[in-house]
């Protein structure tokens, strides 16, 4: 199948924002996760809750949400706007966006894998004296590497198939910052019936690759 | 060897997407959806007289709207209703004097390219044959539009049992695309677009409702010339003609 340029483009920027947003959110994502998992703290049960919001609200309102935080019209947004930073109508929108919606699916994943790991041999490394960091990246990452990068696959094809956020904080803007299920829903209002199976095709190949991969690293780390 | 190339192509078409064209000056326009095929060609003819880009930014009106209201960096809005640009003008966000009522549309009333039922006006609808009507819920223009106007023709009471609310113009269309039901209201333009549908009536004009899609410059924009050059390009003679002929109905 031949792809015009402007699929491509359009694969290509969604892919492009998509990767740089799961690398964006990881080190956060996995910071959070082991706070979750291993810590108790105060209100730790209203955070994970806060954290997991953006999984279950419509996207559009989580979208509003970041209109107005990002906009010209509050502080902050007039803050960024004073220093030449634009996040509304800018690829960066579509980067927030996708980060804050995929962010949910990280931490929930890698929060997973960090309990699967069995304290005992942190416990063990602690009395032979390691620190608490040399800990957490020679025993408790390299146990659970398999659940982080399934946890950042299932993340990034969430980024992918972002919509809601992305059309308020973002927009739809043609080569700019229109995004796989932008252009879907672009050529679905025209009628472009066509255009938009192709780019259809695209996305659930995608989809099916990632959440695939992302599947079988999961269950592999299960028999380990 | 062969790695580094391929490293390099892949680096090369990742890169492709963040690469932008250099011109002299880039307005964003936000505009309604159902102007987007209109105004790519618009702008590519204005393109090639002038060194400047347009770019567009195309989705609901409302959530067009919605955005400029919170400072968007957009530099010229084309709403699709009236409603939407009179909210931004109470507020303050567009250009003073720059308002104008551009363009209508037409109200028409479609069926299934292959229905053999006699329906010629919207009297017709309130044959037994036909079961179900296909409109877009109000606030959804559209579906305002023609509320009002078979209330004026004192069918909407009759008619009202029959009528299924989907969500939008493209949702009108797929349900008499499919069949699903006997006939569905939707603009000129959009009816244009599809093969599966045929116009059987077109609400004249004069009886139907003002249907408007105003443009204006935005007061926040940061390039106000060449926003205003645009502006006024939509304006030409030549534009009109453009728009005459994906089905728009031109306003002087």
């Amino acid at each position: 199948m031949i792809l015009s340029f402007e699929t491509w483009h359009i694969t290509v920027f969604s892919l492009s924002v998509g990767l740089a947003s799961t690398l964006l959110i990881l080190p956060f994502g996995i910071a959070m996760a082991w706070l979750f998992a291993r810590k108790e703290w105060p209100l730790k049960s209203v955070v994970e809750t806060i954290v997991l919001l953006p999984l279950v609200m419509p996207p559009v309102s989580t979208g509003l949400i970041l209109l107005k935080i990002f906009g010209r019209r509050s502080p902050f947004g007039q803050w960024l706007y004073d220093r030449g930073v634009e996040i509304v109508f800018n690829w960066k929108g579509v980067l927030i966006a996708m980060a804050v919606m995929s962010f949910p699916l990280l931490v929930r994943s890698v929060r997973t894998s960090f309990s699967e790991v069995n304290p005992r041999f942190e416990q063990i490394a602690a009395t032979l004296g390691a620190s608490s960091l040399r800990i957490f990246f020679v025993i408790t990452i390299p146990l659970a590497y398999k659940g982080i990068i399934a946890g950042a696959l299932l993340a990034f094809s969430r980024a992918l198939g972002e919509f809601g956020a992305t059309i308020l904080l973002a927009g739809n803007i043609p080569g700019k910052t229109q995004t796989l299920s932008l252009a879907i829903y672009s050529f679905v209002q025209l009628g472009k019936d066509s255009a938009a199976y192709t780019l259809l095709g695209i996305t659930v190949a995608l989809a099916f690759l990632f959440v695939w991969c992302s599947e079988w690293l999961l269950r592999s780390a299960k028999k380990t | 060897m062969r790695r580094n190339s391929i490293v390099a192509i892949l680096a090369a078409v990742f890169l492709t997407g963040f690469v932008e064209v250099a011109r002299t000056d880039e307005i964003l326009v936000a505009a309604a959806a159902s102007l987007s095929d209109v105004l790519k060609e618009l702008s590519a003819a204005y393109q090639s007289k002038s060194k400047n880009t347009v770019n567009f930014n195309f989705g609901p009106s409302s959530t067009l709207a919605r955005q400029i209201q919170e400072g968007a960096p957009a530099d010229v809005f084309f709403s699709a209703d009236l409603v939407q640009m009179d909210a931004l003008e109470k507020n303050g966000r567009l250009e003073p004097g720059t308002r104008k009522n551009l363009l209508s549309n037409q109200l028409v009333m479609v069926v299934p390219s292959d229905s053999e039922l006699a329906i010629a006006s919207p009297k017709d609808l309130l044959k037994p044959e036909v079961k179900r009507i296909a409109l877009a819920e109000p606030p959804v223009p559209v579906g305002a539009y023609t509320k009002a106007y078979l209330g004026a023709e004192g069918l909407w009471d009759k008619i009202q049992p029959k009528v299924v609310s989907v969500q939008d113009v493209r949702a009108t269309l797929a349900s008499v695309e499919s069949g699903n039901v006997e006939a569905g209201f939707v603009y000129k333009t959009d009816a244009a677009v599809s093969k599966k549908v045929k116009i059987v009536y077109e609400v004249p004009t004069d009886k139907g409702p003002k249907i408007v899609y105003p443009v204006a410059i935005v007061k926040e924009s940061k390039r106000k010339d060449t926003a205003r050059a645009f502006f006024n390009y939509v304006q030409t003679p030549a534009s009109k003609e453009l728009f005459k002929k994906y089905g728009f109905v031109v306003l002087d």
